[in-house]
């Protein structure tokens, strides 16, 4: 198992009858969260012959509020039916107020968010019965309140809940080019020794007050040179894991979707293992 | 303890395009965080244009895609969904076109709409088993009018007093359009008796004769039902069309 795709359904009979070498696929979970129907059907096709990645992308894991139970228990639903391999929420909050705004939105890291979030993976753990995988946002804006960067923040969650991490390394690019940090130094505060899975996607690019370069984490497109290059060290340093192409929107066929995936899977052949000293 | 909700502060302008980006907002190097605010807004406001998009092709097919981004923007501005489940949003859609003062000239557009509406609903109810026909011929002929019949949990009935079934089919995929029917007032009848969705058009009478039975009423009163409306009501092929389209999933006897 280690590369993978989104799965589309416009996708499934290319997939069934031109299937990847030990791919896997993600599903977004809020997806399939109907009671029956085709949904289910074809993602009970899919599972009959492959690794299943669930995705979460509505529990609100950093949202101030508490965590919408009847939500937590659809989701954990979802993990007892399809037993997959991999579960993945994000650092992020979609909800507010009785309001679903359908977007992964930003947090400030301070201890009181520390404890919230630590509090909230505690209940999907408990829930799941299983280490969750957390992955690192992609944001466009920063709070006047944080005290302590969004790797630091993320290696106290893992530390203190037992989480793993599900390192976007798109999602890396964007935010160090968003916040004018280094991605480098980003991925050296990173505990990339929890890191259980690895998302690439492909990002568009806007402009911010100043007119300089605002990177959207889009999921519309190819993953870009840049993001390759930073996945290699990344790849260098952490040996294979389980690796996926997101592409949500602007869809490709299913060959160039899997061109992608296949072109993960020969960096991570190739890339003799770094020991370290 | 409790930490500060900055969720209170970030999310009234998500949706809100007059009110300023929130105060405790910041970028590196004391940048301005108006266009980055802006791509959280942004996100919001298309993503969810676009799921209503989604769940409507056939209404923005009739409209065209700016008319019904401007719709859809009105609505997701004035009502956000409620769940984290994108597929059940857009429920006050259509009534939102009935009211819609640009849409008058459409006046079956809001039909079309709450058949786009059922068509989601079908396709992700429960999986039931659609009831047999010969469950029903082995009834007793003295206990048919006592009957009651268990509606499947995809079955949906939209009634219209246009030609909302020809609206529907002919807009809901790509393709050329073929020319409407005369007739007007057509009733849908939305199914899934094995995988697929299907939307089919309901003789005289059965849609009286449907929403008794979805309702409650026993085979006997339903038929009266229907029979009060359209004096020709044909019970025996109404009830064959219905049992293969699967509207029903089992049979309970009267007390």
């Amino acid at each position: 198992m280690l590369a993978g795709t989104s799965f589309k359904h416009e996708h499934l009979c290319a997939i069934l009858t031109d299937p990847p070498q030990d791919g896997f696929f993600e599903v977004h979970a809020e997806n399939y969260m109907g009671a029956g129907g085709p949904p289910h059907r074809m993602l009970t096709a899919l599972r009959e012959h492959h690794a299943l990645s669930l995705h979460g992308v509505c529990l609100s894991i950093g949202g101030p509020g508490a965590l919408d139970q009847r939500h937590l228990a659809r989701f954990r639903d979802l993990v007892l039916r399809y037993q997959p391999a991999l579960v993945s929420e994000h650092l992020a909050w979609s909800s507010h107020g009785g309001t679903f705004f359908n977007d992964l939105l930003p947090l400030p890291y301070t201890h009181a968010t520390l404890e919230r979030v630590c509090e909230h993976i505690d209940q999907v753990q408990q829930a799941i019965g299983r280490p969750l995988l957390l992955e690192n946002p992609a944001t466009y804006v920063a709070f006047a309140s944080s005290t302590m960067s969004e790797a630091e923040f993320i290696a106290a969650v893992a530390r203190r809940t037992g989480c793993d991490l599900l390192l976007d390394v798109n999602n890396v690019f964007v935010s160090a080019t968003n916040h004018g940090y280094s991605a480098a130094d980003y991925l050296d505060a990173f505990p990339l020794e929890r890191v259980g899975e690895i998302h690439l996607a492909g990002h568009s690019e806007q402009r911010d007050d100043e007119g300089a370069l605002l990177l959207i984490d889009s999921h519309d497109r190819a993953v870009a040179p840049l993001v390759w290059d930073l996945y290699r060290t990344v790849i260098e340093r952490i040996g294979p894991t389980p690796t996926l192409i997101e592409w949500d929107s602007a869809l490709p066929d299913w060959p160039t979707l899997r061109a992608q995936a296949q072109a993960a899977r020969r960096i991570m052949c190739e890339e003799p293992r770094h020991v370290p000293a | 303890m409790c930490p500060p909700d900055y969720s209170a502060t970030f999310a009234p302008g998500l949706i809100r395009p007059q009110h300023p980006a929130p105060a405790h907002v910041v970028a590196h190097h004391g940048k301005g965080v108006v266009q980055r605010y802006n791509v959280y807004r942004n996100n919001v406001t298309v993503s969810l244009i676009q799921a209503l998009a989604d769940i409507y092709p056939a209404v923005q097919r009739i409209t065209g895609a700016e008319f019904f981004r401007a719709m859809a923007r009105f609505h997701v501005r004035a009502t956000p969904p409620a769940s984290p489940l994108l597929f059940e949003y857009g429920r006050g859609f259509p009534a939102f076109i009935a009211a819609y003062p640009y849409a008058q000239a459409l006046p079956w557009l809001a039909d079309v709409a709450r058949m786009e509406r059922a068509w989601l609903d079908a396709y992700h109810a429960a999986d039931r088993p659609a009831l047999d026909a010969h469950a029903l011929a082995a009834v007793d002929p003295a206990c048919l009018a006592t009957l009651h019949f268990e509606p499947h949990p995809a079955a949906r009935l939209v009634r219209s007093r246009y030609c909302a079934v020809a609206l529907f089919t002919q807009h809901r995929a790509e393709g050329a359009a073929a020319p409407l029917p005369a007739h007007a007032a057509e009733d849908a009848l939305i199914t899934r008796p094995e995988g697929e969705v299907i939307v089919s058009r309901l003789p005289a009478g059965g849609a009286a004769f449907l929403h008794a039975l979805l309702a409650g009423a026993p085979l006997g009163a339903a038929a009266n039902a229907a029979l009060d409306e359209v004096a020709s009501f044909d019970l025996g092929a109404n009830l064959a069309g219905m049992l293969s389209a699967g509207v029903f999933t089992a049979l309970r006897p009267g007390d």
